[in-house]
């Protein structure tokens, strides 16, 4: 019975008690070691929430998120599971680099286009050899893709070391920066166009906040995942498909290209995220620029329920926690930077692997509520006016 | 409801008393009382959904019952759990068979009824207790044998040896011919008569009115979740039957003038199909369909329908030749899929709509459009037109009188003859040379049934060639104006319905060899 929530419930309140579960239980893993969970919790969302530069950072880190949600989202819906954000998105800042090094572009907006381009091109072309394998070989798509972290992880080891270091830098492992034409209009620049002062902070001014133009393409992609999914034939030919195999046969849909297109798509998504945090952020291309958004992308796609919105919403709340989580750890010295993947590590377990254990008594609560109507309401026997039809007729 | 404490007549096998049961909004079962004799067989009769499934579930412990009583042989017991079931006497055989494939006859029998760590004395008992059965009730299998080597009616007379071993005086058995061929099922008539003969009591819950007849000492009728009627079976008749089901008067019979067939429209030579396992599913088919005339291809279920109307629908690789229209079909390169074959004029209603031929999440109007997508009513460019699919859905709704006529319903929230109706009207709309329809009333409510058999026909008349697959002896025989029946791939002969019988077409079907088609 998947009909037994209503919509809002479906969508709001599941998650928001998921949510409270996990909070309450990180609470008690505050308190095993002697601080005051309403404390870190207050002093969590002051960080994340309480003032300009947090807001910042908060949304610039949902900007990642948002990406790889969708990219997720967009294969949970063919029932793929692509764990290879993290590849895909390293892949992705490769295209990046190799768009913004050696082309001197006049201005950031051909920029951006060109570097779009690259990250789509090689986060897709990084999904392509699983989807190929899975599709014709029947490779299954997890194990892959995860390899295919790996080898993006080796890869970008061996191509920062080795062919794309900056001559002379020594030590760290990084490209060139990129041209100062190439860098992306900021929260900062936005602040100076408006005229408005920056308040400089002990770890971070709003001005200095990574927050960049990445954030409104992330939405507007979020507008075209839903457009594709629930608009255009090729979504409906995937949902088709992630519904029922055998249907989609049946219905002369090729698994094969469904397959392919939702893989490309996948890893196209999760490559422009990219675009945020090394067009955006880093300005070069580093040897971790993803630092975990693709595996957090696997959580907000199911904590969003794989719709665009949720996603935002999801990608929003773990943006909170990033970024709250990363002063907690600056005020209390106690709470590391453990105890922080620790508190998100329990949202996602509550969201995403325990949806179920609010999920099944909330189904059974509201069906409870309510009224028992008669059997079969749907049923296909034309009534002739037996008084025993009227009176079932809901 | 009967005052507390008070006993029930011990000549009952089986009392039930104000039974109700709801799943959420759904009332399955309410306030059922039924009383089984001692020694008789019962049926239980009704369409899909009229809630014996959910009744025989509460009987075996799968359910609890929300409110009422259940008394066996007089007593009232309490049926937590399926072990319960089992020690108060009860023994179920399901529709789809619940054994160990890889275990011998012997082993299914034991297990989860040995009497001790050891596995050989429970084993020596078991091999005693089955020669003796076998001996009394023509219950003749293999002891030794592996289950996965046994045909569906072996198969099924292990879940009976089961349930006897573990003492059952109470047999139900749900839907027990649905697999079978009509020797088979007359085999397992005879079993259950001398099963009851020696006292046992038997529950046959089915929607075949014919067996009903045939079998029964007394039936129960079941209608929206409440029994409607018990009677005796001598002093019913199928009509009166039918019409207790479904509560209004239901024509049984096809009305259908005769065939008139014209040109010829599908023509297969040779057609033969390898699955995965290398295992030859189709041997060598040869058929053809003429214009306004219905083949009925009869035959147990894993005989090669299947593969047919999966070759012929595009979606399963094949050899030999196809022409339609005298046009030969492309069977293995790459513009081989539903889709081109939708375009050269077939339709196909798939054996299981639920699986295939609808998306069961997709609403309504999703589901209309399905296979079609890519028509330009429905899409231009890369985009879908809703409004579009939404108003053919409304439309097609209407005509076909499915009900509730809601195009945002997803599609498994209808019953299952309204999930027909959706498949049919989205397939014979398209206005096909070829309509290929695989069992085009498995569960279907009998109301609906009529409807869909009418359409049948009437598409006939417009001149369609129609390829009938149904395991239901009774509407190939009804339906068809020429019947070929499949066994193990290969079409064992072919016969006029008005110059065959039941028993002919059983034996064609059991692969008793006729003449070669």
């Amino acid at each position: 019975m998947n009909d037994a929530l209503p919509k809002w419930a479906d969508i709001a309140l599941i998650p928001l008690l998921n949510l409270t579960l996990a909070l309450i239980v990180s609470g008690l893993v505050v308190l095993f070691i002697g601080e005051d969970p309403f404390e870190v919790l207050s002093l969590l969302v002051e960080g994340a929430v309480g003032s300009a530069d947090g807001w910042s950072y908060t949304l610039y880190y949902a900007t990642n998120f948002i990406f790889t949600g969708l990219g997720v989202a967009v294969a949970f819906h063919a029932r793929l599971f692509n764990i290879g954000g993290e590849g895909q998105a390293m892949l992705g800042g490769l295209g990046v680099a190799l768009a913004l090094l050696y082309v001197p572009w006049p201005h950031w907006s051909l920029a951006l286009l060109a570097a779009v381009a690259g990250a789509a091109l090689f986060g897709a072309a990084w999904a392509a050899i699983p989807a190929w394998l899975q599709a014709r070989r029947g490779s299954h798509i997890v194990i892959t893709t995860i390899m295919f972290n790996f080898i993006a992880s080796a890869l970008m080891v061996y191509l920062l070391s080795r062919v794309l270091l900056v001559p002379g830098a020594g030590g760290s492992p990084e490209t060139a920066r990129f041209a100062a034409e190439a860098n992306l209009p900021g929260i900062g620049d936005l602040y100076a166009l408006l005229g408005w002062g920056c308040v400089e902070r002990p770890i971070a001014s709003v001005c200095r906040a990574p927050l960049n133009i990445a954030f409104l393409l992330a939405l507007l992609a979020s507008v075209g995942v839903w457009a594709l999914l629930w608009r255009t034939r090729l979504g409906y030919e995937i949902r088709a498909f992630g519904h029922s195999e055998p249907a989609a046969l049946y219905a002369g849909i090729s698994p094969t290209r469904i397959i392919m297109m939702a893989m490309l798509i996948s890893g196209g998504l999760c490559g422009l995220m990219a675009i945020n945090a090394v067009m955006g952020e880093a300005e070069r291309l580093v040897i971790d620029p993803v630092q975990g958004a693709g595996f957090v992308g696997i959580a907000v796609a199911l904590m969003g329920r794989s719709h665009p919105i949720g996603i935002c919403l999801a990608a929003l709340l773990f943006g909170m926690l990033y970024q709250g989580g990363g002063y907690v750890e600056f005020d209390i010295p106690a709470i590391s930077r453990e105890m922080i993947l620790v508190i998100q590590a329990l949202v996602i377990l509550f969201t995403g692997a325990l949806d179920n254990m609010v999920r099944v008594p909330m189904e059974a609560l509201f069906l409870t509520r309510r009224r028992p109507e008669p059997a079969l309401p749907l049923t296909a026997t034309r009534s002739d006016g037996d008084p025993k039809d009227r009176q079932v007729e809901p | 409801m009967s005052p507390a404490g008070n006993g029930g007549d011990a000549a009952l096998a089986i009392e039930l008393r104000g039974i109700s049961k709801a799943f959420g909004p759904v009332q399955a079962n309410r306030d059922i009382s039924i009383q089984v004799r001692r020694g008789t067989i019962h049926g239980i009769i009704g369409e899909n959904g009229a809630g014996k499934s959910t009744l025989m579930s509460i009987l075996y412990g799968f359910y609890r019952a929300d409110a009422g009583e259940i008394l066996i042989g007089g007593r009232r017991v309490e049926i937590p759990d399926s072990q319960a079931a089992i020690r108060a006497g009860i023994g179920m055989v399901f529709q789809h068979f619940k054994l160990v494939e890889n275990f011998t006859v012997l082993e299914n029998v034991v297990l989860g009824a040995e009497d001790g760590r050891l596995l050989k004395p429970s084993l020596a008992k078991a091999r005693r207790l089955l020669k003796q059965l076998a001996d009394d009730y023509e219950m003749d299998v293999d002891p030794e044998a592996v289950i996965e080597d046994l045909g569906v009616g072996q198969q099924q007379r292990v879940e009976i040896l089961k349930a006897l071993y573990r003492e059952a005086d109470i047999l139900i058995l749900d839907e027990p011919t649905g697999v079978l061929t009509p020797a088979e099922a007359d085999h397992l008539f005879r079993i259950l008569r001398g099963l009851r003969d020696e006292g046992k009591t038997i529950i046959l819950i089915t929607h075949k009115l014919r067996e009903i007849m045939e079998i029964t000492d007394t039936v129960s009728v079941m209608r929206r979740g409440e029994m409607t009627a018990t009677v005796r079976t001598a002093e019913t008749s199928p009509e009166e039957l039918a019409e207790l089901m479904v509560g209004r008067k239901v024509l049984l019979r096809v009305d259908k003038a005769p065939a008139t067939p014209r040109d010829v429209v599908l023509e297969v030579r040779n057609l033969r199909v390898v699955d995965e396992q290398k295992v030859e599913r189709l041997r060598g088919i040869d058929l053809t369909i003429r214009r306004g005339e219905i083949l009925g291809i009869a035959g147990v279920s894993g005989n090669g329908q299947s593969e047919l109307l999966e070759v012929l629908g595009g979606y399963a690789n094949g050899t030999g030749t196809i022409r339609m229209n005298g046009r030969e079909i492309d069977l293995t390169g790459s513009a081989s899929n539903a889709r081109t074959r939708r375009a050269r004029g077939i339709a196909h209603v798939p054996e299981d709509r639920q699986r295939e031929g609808l998306v069961m999440d997709y609403s309504a109007w999703e589901n209309v459009a399905f296979g079609y997508h890519s028509d330009p009513r429905f899409s231009s460019g890369l985009f879908m037109d809703h409004a579009a699919m939404r108003a053919d859905c409304d439309d097609k709704m209407h005509r076909f009188d499915v009900r509730p006529p809601d195009p945002t319903l997803a599609a498994k929230n209808f019953s299952g003859g309204n999930q027909q109706k959706i498949v049919l009207a989205r397939e014979i709309e398209r206005n096909p040379d070829l309509l290929m329809i695989g069992q085009p009333t498995r569960g279907v409510d009998i109301g609906a049934i009529e409807f869909i058999h009418e359409q049948i026909v009437a598409l006939r008349d417009q001149g369609k060639a129609i390829l009938l697959v149904s395991v239901e002896l009774d509407e190939i025989m009804a339906l068809s104006d020429r019947i070929a029946v499949m066994f193990d791939g290969r079409i064992m002969g072919e016969r006029l319905p008005d110059e065959t019988d039941q028993r002919e077409l059983g034996l064609l079907m059991a692969g008793m060899a006729g003449e070669a088609a």
